[in-house]
Parts: C-alpha cells; sequence; structure tokens
C-alpha cells in the first residue's frame, strides 16, 4: 500500500503527570516509515520540544517503547502501513507512553525501577580458567535470554506491575529473564533460588504470558524463563522426595 | 545571574557508556579510583548494541594458523600502513585476553564443536577471528560489560549530557553537564577525565549510527585543546540498507558475507571479481567456483584450502565497488546492489544472521531466506579522533584521556570489521587503568565556578531566544550537504563549498529556537549538539581538503589513487586562538622487530595464496 503523500492525524500524549492530555499533529507521510519517523517528522517540523527517547532506530537499543493504538511496542520497529490499516479510516494514530512506569514528559517515562531491580541480582561466578568449555547446546540454553534489548514492554504490559503496582515484591519479566539467564548458564555456580522465591517474587506471576506476547525480540519469556524458576523454586521449597535426599546425602542448600 | 548547580568530586570520571567506557570504567574502578561514568542515554542503550559481526581476536580456535603477528598485519595492511604501529600491536596481543576475560563475565559467544568460542571470518582478515553472538554481537558485549559493571562501585550518571571540559592551566579537571530529565545543571570535578563517547557518523543524513553519533567527545576535545588527527577517513561501510527510504542507511552485518554472501549487479554478474586491487590480488579467489568451494569449506568447519571471494575484500573496496557499479547504471531499483545469502537455506540464515532476517521481515518486508536484499554503502566509522599515547590513552592535554570510537590511531585510512569491538574492550581498560594510575598521585581539584557560569549561559542560549529556526530542520539540512558534498567520492570544489556551508550552519545553528522549556526538551538537547556537529563536520572537512590523494576511508575524484608522499603522512587538527586549524606530520618508522613481523606474515600469505591457487578448481 502506497503511503506517500498521505495525509495522517495522530493524537500524542503532551504534558507533564496529571496535566498532560493528548494533542493532536498532522504531517504528510512517506513511503516506508514507521511510527519513530512520524514523531520525529512532527518534532523537526511542528513541535521541537516534543519529548521522546531513542537511540538506534534499528530495533536493537530498546528505547523507544510506547504504546500505539493501545498497543506496547517499539515506535521503530512498527510501521506505518500496519498502523494505518488497523487504524479506522478518518481516525487519529493514538500514542502514549508506557503505562506501568511514572511519567516524565509527553512520550518519556522513568524505567529506573529496572535498573534498581537489576543491582540486586547476583552476578555470574564461573571457573577462574581463563578458556571456558562448553558446547554449542548449552550456549544455545542462555543465547535467548541474550537477546533482550531491555525496552522494558514485558514489564509495562505484567499485569502484576501495570494493575497491581506490586514493584516491591516482584522482579518483573525483564530480571527474571536476567536470573534465568544467570541460573542456567552453563558454568555459573552461584545460589539465587531463595531470592527468585523472596525478594523477586517468582510466585506472583500467574502465567498469563501478556509479556511474551509483547516482546520484540521474540523470547519465550513466560515458558522458558519464569516457569524454569518457578521449578527451581518448587524443587527446593516445595517437593518432599528431593528434601529428603538432600538430607541423606548432607547436601546444604540455602532456603 | 548566576545559576544553581550541583557538585561532584571522583577520581575517574568516564564520559560514554559504550563498550569502551564500560570498559574503562570497570578498570579504573578495580585499580581503586573513585570512579563516576556519565552517559546521555539510558544505560546499556549506547551505539555498541548496533555492532553486529564480531569482536577481532587471535584466539586461535577456529585456525590454529592465525596469531597475534597475522592479527597486527591485518590491521595495519586494511589501515592502508597509517595506523599507528604500537596500536596495532598492543591491539593484537591483548584482545584475545579482552574476550576471554568478558566470557568470564559471563558473555556467551557462539562454539567451535571442541567448546571453544567459535570466530567466523570477516574482510580483510586472513583467518577466522571474530568471536561472535549470531549477529548480535555489540549487544552482548555491552550486556555483558553493563552487567559486570553495576557491581564495581561505580556511579552511573544515566541521561547527563556533557558540554564543557574543565580546565585548570592547561589540564583537565573536570566536566560540566546538564540533565535531559529536569535540564539541572551539574558540576563534576575529576584528577582524570575519560572520552568515550563515541562517533560522528550522525553529520551524515544516510549513516548506520544512533542519535548520540554527534562527536560529543571530538568536540569536548578539540575545544579543550586536544588534536585530532585521521579525520578524513570516515568508513562508509559498503552495505546499509537502502529500501525504503526511511530505514537508508541501516547496517547489514558484513557477516552476510563473511557467512557467504554474494554481491551482484542488475545484470546478475558477480562484479566483485573486477574490483580486487593489486595489493590483494594474489590472496582472493579468481572464479566463482574458487569462491563457493571456500564458502563450503569454511561454513563446514574445515580449514580453508582455496582463497576467500573478493565480496570479503576490505570495506572501503566494497563500497567504492558498489558505487560505481550504480553509477554505471548497473544498481538494483533503488540504487544498491544485490547481496544474496538464500543459497545457504532457512535454517543456518536464522542460526547466524537472525537480526538481519527479522529486520529486513519487519523493516522491509523481505525474507532473505527467499530472495536478495538491496544493500549500499552508508557513513560507518570514523577511524578519526582524538591522538593519544599508544601505552595511555592519554591526549596531548594533560589527565584527558580518549578510547573507542573518539579515540584514533589504531585504524589509520580504513578499519577492518571486527576490529572495533576488540579496540573498545583493550584500550577502554588501558584508559581506565592510566587515568585511575594518574588520580592516585593528585590532589582533588577545585571547581572554577566562572567556568562552569560560562558553561551553564552557553547551554541556556537556546532557550533564551525570543524566536527562532526549529533546530531539527538545520540539523537534517546539514546532514544532506554533508551527504552531497563530503561522501564517500570527494573533490576540491565540493568541500570547497561545504566549507563555506558549515560557516552558514554555525551561524543558524547560534540562532535556532527550541523552545523554552528545560525538561526533556529534545530540540533544546538537538540544538545543542548541532555545535558540536558544526565543528567535527568542519575538522573532517578541512583534513579531507588537505589530503590530495585517495586513501582507504578517504576517495578525492580530482586526486585518484594512493601516492608514495602521502603514504607517510597524518593530518592534525587542533585549535589556535579560536581557529580551527590542520597541519601534517610524518608517520614514525616502524620499530625493527615489527617490520620483520610483517616480512614474516606477508612470505607466510604469499605461499599460502600459491598453494591455494593451486590447490583450487
Amino acid at each position: 500500500m502506497g503511503l506517500k503523500g498521505k495525509k495522517q492525524s495522530f493524537n500524542i500524549l503532551k504534558g507533564e503527570g496529571e496535566d498532560a492530555e493528548l494533542q493532536s499533529f498532522d504531517i504528510e507521510l512517506d513511503e516506508g516509515m514507521v511510527v519513530l519517523d512520524c514523531v520525529h517528522r512532527i518534532q523537526h517540523e511542528q513541535q521541537p520540544d516534543l519529548a521522546v527517547r531513542w537511540n538506534c532506530k534499528a530495533g536493537k537499543c530498546g528505547s523507544c517503547s510506547a504504546e500505539i493504538n493501545g498497543r506496547p511496542r517499539l515506535m521503530c520497529m512498527t510501521r506505518m502501513s500496519d498502523v494505518v490499516a488497523e487504524t479506522p479510516e478518518g481516525q487519529a494514530i493514538e500514542i502514549r507512553p508506557m503505562k506501568a512506569f511514572p511519567h516524565v514528559k509527553d512520550l518519556v517515562t522513568d524505567v529506573s525501577w529496572n535498573y534498581e531491580v537489576a543491582q540486586r541480582i547476583k552476578p555470574i561466578k564461573g571457573p577462574d580458567t581463563m578458556d571456558w568449555e562448553f558446547n554449542q547446546m548449552e550456549a544455545d540454553r542462555v543465547q535467548q535470554f541474550r537477546e533482550c534489548i531491555e525496552c522494558f514492554l514485558c514489564v509495562n504490559t505484567c499485569h502484576v506491575l501495570r494493575d497491581h503496582a506490586l514493584f516491591d515484591d516482584f522482579a518483573g519479566p525483564r530480571n527474571l529473564v536476567r536470573l534465568a539467564q544467570y541460573e542456567m548458564h552453563p558454568l555459573d555456580t552461584e545460589d539465587r533460588v531463595p531470592e527468585i522465591k523472596k525478594e523477586f517474587g517468582v510466585e506472583y506471576c500467574n502465567i498469563t504470558r501478556c509479556c511474551t506476547e509483547v516482546c520484540p525480540a521474540g523470547i519465550q519469556i513466560t515458558d522458558d524463563a519464569i516457569i524454569q524458576l518457578k521449578e527451581r523454586v518448587v524443587d527446593r521449597y516445595y517437593d518432599p522426595l528431593q528434601r529428603i535426599w538432600r538430607t541423606i546425602t548432607r547436601q546444604k542448600v540455602r532456603y | 545571574m548566576t545559576e544553581e548547580y550541583t557538585k561532584h568530586e571522583y577520581d575517574v570520571i568516564v564520559i560514554g557508556a559504550g563498550g569502551a567506557g564500560l570498559r574503562a570504567a570497570i578498570e579504573a574502578a578495580r585499580s581503586g579510583a573513585k570512579t563516576a561514568m556519565i552517559t546521555k542515554s539510558l544505560l546499556g542503550k549506547a551505539h555498541t548494541v548496533m555492532a553486529e559481526g564480531g569482536c577481532a581476536a587471535a584466539l586461535q580456535n577456529a585456525d590454529p594458523r592465525d596469531g597475534w603477528k597475522v592479527h597486527f598485519h591485518d590491521t595495519m595492511k586494511g589501515s592502508k600502513w597509517l595506523a599507528d604501529w604500537r596500536m596495532a600491536e598492543l591491539h593484537a596481543k591483548e584482545a584475545p585476553d579482552r574476550v576471554r576475560e568478558l566470557e568470564q563475565w559471563g558473555a556467551v559467544f557462539d562454539r567451535t564443536p571442541n567448546n571453544l568460542i567459535n570466530q567466523r571470518n570477516f574482510g580483510g582478515h586472513t583467518f577466522p577471528r571474530l568471536a561472535h553472538v549470531g549477529d548480535a554481537t555489540g549487544l552482548e558485549l555491552i550486556r555483558t560489560l553493563q552487567e559486570r559493571g553495576i557491581h564495581e562501585g561505580i556511579d552511573i550518571f544515566m541521561e547527563y549530557t556533557v558540554r564543557h571540559l574543565l580546565k585548570e592551566g592547561d589540564r583537565v579537571t573536570g566536566c560540566v553537564a546538564y540533565t535531559r530529565v529536569d535540564g539541572d545543571f551539574h558540576a563534576f570535578s575529576a584528577k582524570s577525565v575519560v572520552l568515550a563517547t563515541g562517533g560522528i557518523t550522525r553529520c551524515w543524513s544516510v549513516c548506520s549510527g544512533s542519535w548520540e553519533y554527534t562527536g560529543d567527545g571530538h568536540a569536548l576535545a578539540l575545544w579543550a585543546g586536544a588534536e585530532l588527527r585521521d579525520m578524513e577517513f570516515v568508513q562508509f561501510h559498503p552495505t546499509g540498507m537502502v529500501w525504503p527510504p526511511s530505514v537508508r542507511g541501516i547496517l547489514v552485518t558484513e557477516g552476510v558475507r563473511g557467512e557467504g554472501g554474494r554481491l551482484t549487479n542488475s545484470e546478475g554478474e558477480r562484479f566483485m571479481f573486477n574490483y580486487v586491487p593489486e595489493m590483494f590480488a594474489s590472496d582472493h579467489a579468481e572464479t566463482i567456483e574458487e569462491s563457493d568451494q571456500w564458502v563450503e569449506e569454511v561454513v563446514s568447519g574445515k580449514l580453508a584450502t582455496v582463497r576467500r571471494p573478493p565480496e570479503l575484500l576490505t570495506r572501503d573496496v566494497v563500497a567504492k565497488a558498489i558505487n560505481s557499479e550504480v553509477k554505471a547504471g548497473r544498481g538494483s531499483p533503488h540504487g544498491g546492489a544485490f547481496l544474496d545469502i538464500s543459497h545457504r537455506g532457512e535454517e543456518a540464515i536464522l542460526k547466524k544472521l537472525p537480526s538481519m532476517h527479522h529486520q529486513f521481515k519487519e523493516l522491509a518486508g523481505v525474507d532473505i531466506s527467499k530472495e536478495p536484499m538491496e544493500v549500499g554503502p552508508t557513513a560507518h566509522y570514523v577511524m578519526g579522533g582524538v591522538r593519544v599515547n599508544a601505552e595511555t590513552q592519554e591526549s596531548n592535554v594533560p589527565g584527558l584521556y580518549a578510547c573507542g570510537e573518539v579515540a584514533s590511531g589504531l585504524h589509520g585510512a580504513n578499519r577492518l570489521g571486527g576490529n572495533s569491538l576488540s579496540d573498545l574492550i583493550t584500550f577502554g581498560k588501558r584508559a581506565g587503568e592510566h587515568a585511575a594510575k594518574r588520580a592516585d598521585t593528585l590532589a582533588q581539584p577545585g571547581i572554577e565556578d566562572a567556568q562552569v557560569q560560562s558553561a551553564i549561559t552557553e547551554m541556556l542560549a537556546p532557550l533564551n531566544r525570543e524566536g527562532g529556526e526549529n533546530p531539527g530542520l538545520i540539523y537534517d539540512e546539514m546532514r544532506d550537504m554533508m551527504q552531497a558534498k563530503v561522501g564517500i567520492i570527494r573533490t576540491k570544489e565540493e568541500m570547497t563549498e561545504a566549507m563555506d556551508d558549515l560557516a552558514a550552519f554555525n551561524e543558524r545553528q547560534a540562532a535556532c529556537f527550541p523552545g523554552t522549556s528545560r525538561k526533556y526538551n529534545s530540540g533544546w538537547h538537538q540544538a545543542l549538539d548541532l555545535k558540536n556537529m558544526v565543528d567535527v563536520s568542519t575538522a573532517a572537512t578541512l583534513a579531507a581538503l588537505t589530503r590530495e590523494e585517495s586513501r582507504g576511508g578517504h576517495t578525492r575524484d580530482d586526486f585518484p589513487g594512493e601516492t608514495e608522499a602521502w603514504g607517510k603522512i597524518i593530518n592534525i587538527i587542533y585549535m589556535e586562538d579560536g581557529e580551527m586549524k590542520v597541519r601534517q606530520e610524518n608517520v614514525e618508522p616502524m620499530r625493527d622487530d615489527l617490520g620483520d613481523a610483517i616480512k614474516e606474515v606477508k612470505s607466510m600469505i604469499a605461499e599460502r595464496a600459491a598453494e591455494q591457487a593451486g590447490g583450487g578448481n
């Protein structure tokens, strides 16, 4: 579908906090545009102080997360041809900042909570030797998690955080992916299971898979990361046979 | 009127949080220095995430014949013999340990059948040398350093932009920054300052750089009295996306060619066979059969017995070849060349080039496992930057260090793919180590209020104007101008015009108006960036006008071909009495043992090429 020359209206949340409201902008489209191009065109032609966070414009840095027509997406990887097609003729395309995070201004939110949680996760601890050996199959298990671009769309979508605001009790999908990545690292020897249960609250997730659905990197967050972590917690805390076995073999584990 | 600002005191301040900045900050903190890292984006978003193909290091995992001497030779040859040989030596020797260290911090590189870090082929590297993770190696590198760095006791200031370096006499004693979120001001006292701000390629309209690539560190250094070298050498990566217009310039990794990608023109011809320069003639395949056999051997994990395809020539050569094909009317429909990897099959492509597959599918509607891509040159990397001491990474201004793309010397006239990520970690470490060492001997410098106030007045100027042009318009027009007049092929006439245009842009940027708000005002941030962009564009143009020959990332239509005289000269850009100047310096003759190493590798390559030419079909 040709977009060149088409006039398009946008409603973009403008302002700070409580005072923010939707403001309308009209621009002319070009072929092959993505939503972020439109925001830039609005900045360069009409509203230079429009606040938007972006870096790479290639889907690799995860800075330009927003809610486009109510759906959490990266503005740089959302093609206008798709958005125009999903928007009823004559209606404006709506762009809002991510809802789960404190609003800063216009399309920018404060995502620092994610960094604070990451700080509390114990890093990789492996052998002291220089050449680490493990095979590709072992690498495959964690490489998926390392594709995360930290766009925080998963956190924005997770109802434990978005609707129930349990930011003090739950690490959120992004940091659970990080925990899974460390826990499944072939040579890591650190134990994080007690924190995964208590501090990071993996049990709050009730597997609605909303996070997986919005992940632009296609990471199987729920099935491959969160459920695996839940299983580790179950094995440690709730499996009677495992507890007996650990007692017999005098294994010391933390609870 | 005086503005309020917050004061901070540190031993070492690192400006920039990409691969080089993170590695420098980690090393400084580990050396016991009180360290801060200031980044104008959020942590983990820096341009390093966009690096794709890999990180070059002679690990000898994929081919035991590799070693530091071969890597050193390849880097020097790729640089057209203009690189600082001492940096190239340190880089070749130290990169393997820096890569292994990353793995100990949690990086998970693709593996060889022997369970070691796998390595892939890239242009200009004699042996498979690039440690990689699919085609997202930069993301792996920055995430690993980030996840390590946050546990090293570094204070991290996110979304702070540094606009001024504080000085006391000759030496640098700190910096002044504004916060993007609130528009507040901060003054940092520091015994050493490390620039790790990346490059300048946002100055061209077709580029692969992120918005941050506005030359902040290049400009800060120049304003503080530091010298820049090699600014005429800008790498146009041969393969950027060309269609649709809004994605023009986004990088298509060299890994596509490393994995066997074929370049063809509109007539279906593998045109790279026609563009092999004499210095590379003996070690590249002469026929399609030979080049196909090479790909087959390499992808199945064997040691190559024939010579590599000409698609894997250095970036400057391939970029100019595509440019020539398009000019001769043999381009693809949207003005590029075709790059085809579909013969490798869907499974291999999804494993080895997953983000390329995703990128083309999402942004261009092209399935690269079934059809060719359209690609063309894109401004990718600046070889030039702050002139530094090879061992310490200190500039000519005491207390001011630089590492990564903002520094210069390692790449000379042309950088080899994969040598950037290894540059970041090798010289990032060195910069952090030596910045901390210097800090150890000094008392905490004071913060001179007058300097801070004058920096703040300059920063606030755009907001205090009554009205004026939208900075975004100036930004767009200036980038188009640089693309047209100081692009891949250059002439004296166009560059002289560009110098006049830049002077006019300088006046316009000083009168632009981004609105009055200090709170997350994207237009204000851009208005301030414009000043850097004018100055670094001027530096690049001035150096390019001066070099009257063609070499590596600098091609003159009016001076085609290399000259022997310029092969021994580098251009130095510096400020004198508020004016930008250029002067020439002779390259220092190479140390004897390194010269011997080059000869040794040359004869090894010649023997091998003779064997392979005989052994091929």
